[in-house]
């Protein structure tokens, strides 16, 4: 075989075709790499300057990462609060949906909006004010603190996202169904629900990976009492050697990427798009 | 005539929306076994009657008794009537099957029963072996098909159907039209039907309810309907109509066949042949009368003498008088 060329390549695929294929390889460079990167200091046995690749690969930090009981202990909270985040979200921003999608009310758009307020402003300044409220509450360092916290973070997918998507439920498909017998919350229950799930579905994946990655608000009001992975990411920065940061980054990123490839059916631009219309 | 079984009473009802818009005063009855099509232009409120009968929207006043008992106040799923819309009547996550049976296991009708039901209304609406597909599989003429079984699996008192044909093209409209009233003659159901297709309504109704803004012209047969136009409204939306004026404020009428071109004792006026447009069996016309064009279907075999600028003698064969109000005078 004939290694190609920049120039037969240049020639072979057309002009407009090369540029695309390098700005995309130049794209997964950036991508990429960093993740490579990180994959080498992960499994790095044995990492010395000024060697490009590693001089022994293996699990060492791994085990040094899963016998620090600090850190499995942040694992299993971070896990924990990701779901209760995801389900307490769900069960607020899903019927707040329906009723933007489907009902009108006085204050409907400046409800709607309101939704966007807790992304309107500088995050920091935010999670101060809440901390001075949540001492008057005595809600610093509890889980409710951290949930709440993390809840209102997320409210903002889950109300767009299946907003749009019960909007494009068709009215005459829920009105078939009450038309053949059954009631208003069977009739959610069995069409509304299912064809809005999609969208619906992406919500709670942008959510539950949200849950897992904050780090300032649970830090701001959890600590240090409620202590995730990225929180003690924070503390590894300062206090473990440099490579059990990279294999905590990477336990991270195995729910995030197992979630992003069973949802793939789901995520779409068109799901994610409907969700930000305004109608 | 037989004495027929009232099925459907509407009285005195009222439905008005916040905009205005709506019906007022609508009282109608439909007979066991009739078919009976509301037409009007858009935005008439033929919808919203069948929207109040079918308990999606309710009434301000009034009463709607189907078989004797009143409606008006009951949800649609507690009222005995089964609706086909337009567009987006099945449910895509399910099969054509669970679509089907969705209803009849709300009412726990037994399983067996429930498979039985539905072969044989997929043998009646010809649509057997697509049980297992999903409706987006199926072409919108299916697709409307299994609407009309679902709804008639429910054994309604009275079928209504919100314009189902007008999203498919012309061939298919044609095509369901007679399979639908092939279905409503084997099952003798009372149907109402709303349409702003004239030719649709003429072809199905028993009876045809012409509405105009929110209230009701005119009822009666198709053929009634377009021999004796009881406003001018009806005149001019059903069928083609000639319009001049006449003495006092009236405005006489006249259908395009009963303008005759003759020279008879007493021609009703004279006009000039402008435009003649042989259209197969018979011949389009345009005729001028002083200001006014008229239009004139005349037989092919008359049609071959006449020549354009040619004076002709007109006879009305047959004309309606109406007043300033849009009434029938004569």
């Amino acid at each position: 075989m004939k290694i190609p060329t920049p120039r037969s390549l240049y020639y072979g695929l057309g002009k407009a075709n090369f540029i695309q294929y390098i700005i995309f390889a130049v794209f997964l460079l950036f991508f990429y790499l960093p993740l490579a990167n990180l994959m080498m200091l992960a499994f790095g046995n044995k990492y010395e300057m000024p060697a490009v690749v590693p001089q022994e690969f293996g699990f060492k930090w791994w085990q040094f990462v899963l016998e620090q009981n600090s850190l499995i202990s942040a694992i299993i909270t971070s896990f924990v609060l990701a779901v209760i985040v995801t389900l307490v979200s769900l069960l607020i921003c899903v019927p707040a949906a329906y009723a933007l999608a489907r009902f009108d009310f006085p204050g409907k758009s400046i409800f709607q909006f309101s939704f966007l307020f807790s992304n309107a402003f500088p995050k920091m300044g935010l999670y101060i004010a809440i901390a001075i409220v949540y001492y008057k509450l005595n809600l610093m360092g509890t889980w409710l603190g951290v949930i709440l916290l993390h809840v209102i973070n997320t409210m903002m997918f889950m109300t767009w996202i299946p907003m749009g998507a019960f909007r494009s439920v068709h009215r005459q498909q829920e009105e078939s169904a009450r038309d053949v017998g059954a009631g208003p919350f069977l009739t959610f229950m069995k069409i509304t629900f299912p064809l809005a799930l999609p969208g619906i579905t992406v919500a709670s994946i942008f959510t539950f990976l949200a849950s897992i990655e904050e780090a300032q608000g649970t830090l701001m009001v959890g600590f240090p009492d409620i202590k995730t992975v990225p929180v003690e990411l924070y503390g590894i920065i300062m206090q473990y050697p440099t490579t059990a940061g990279p294999v905590l980054s990477f336990i991270l990123l195995i729910p995030a990427l197992l979630i992003l490839i069973l949802g793939r059916k789901y995520i779409s631009v068109d799901s994610i798009s409907k969700g930000y219309n305004m109608h | 005539m037989t004495e027929q079984n009232v099925k459907l009473r509407i009285s005195n009802m009222t439905k008005r929306y916040s905009n205005g818009d709506g019906v007022s005063n609508i009282d109608l009855e439909v007979k066991e076994g009739e078919i009976i099509t509301l037409l009007g232009p858009s935005g008439c409120g033929k919808s919203t009657i069948l929207r109040t009968i079918g308990g999606f929207i309710g009434v301000d006043q009034g009463e709607i008794l189907i078989d004797g008992h009143p409606v008006q106040d009951l949800p649609p799923e507690k009222r005995p009537t089964a609706m086909v819309f337009q567009s987006y009547n099945l449910w895509p996550h399910m099969t054509i099957y669970d679509n089907l049976a969705f209803g009849l296991q709300i009412k726990k009708v037994p399983k067996k029963e429930i498979a039985a039901r539905i072969d044989r209304m997929l043998q009646l609406v010809h649509m057997e072996g697509h049980e297992k597909k999903y409706p987006t599989q199926l072409s919108g003429g299916q697709q409307q098909r299994i609407a009309i079984a679902r709804a008639l699996l429910l054994e309604p008192s009275v079928l209504l159907l919100d314009e189902p044909f007008s999203a498919l093209d012309a061939k298919i409209r044609a095509q369901m039209r007679e399979e639908l009233k092939r279905i409503q003659q084997a099952l003798k159901i009372t149907v109402v039907f709303v349409t702003h297709d004239q030719e649709e309504a003429m072809a199905l109704s028993d009876r045809i309810v012409v509405m105009n803004k929110g209230a009701i012209e005119q009822i009666g047969g198709p053929t009634e309907i377009y021999d004796c136009p009881r406003t001018r409204y009806v005149a001019s939306f059903i069928g083609e109509m000639n319009f001049l004026p006449g003495e006092n404020g009236t405005e006489v009428a006249v259908r395009p066949e009963d303008i005759w071109l003759d020279d008879a004792l007493d021609p009703e006026m004279n006009a000039v042949i402008r435009t003649i447009m042989p259209l197969g069996h018979y011949t389009r016309v345009g005729l001028e009368v002083g200001d006014h064009f008229l239009r004139a279907y005349v037989p092919k075999t008359d049609a071959a003498s006449l020549r354009v600028d040619d004076n002709v003698a007109l006879t009305f064969h047959k004309k309606y008088v109406y007043d300033e109000n849009g009434g029938l005078l004569q």
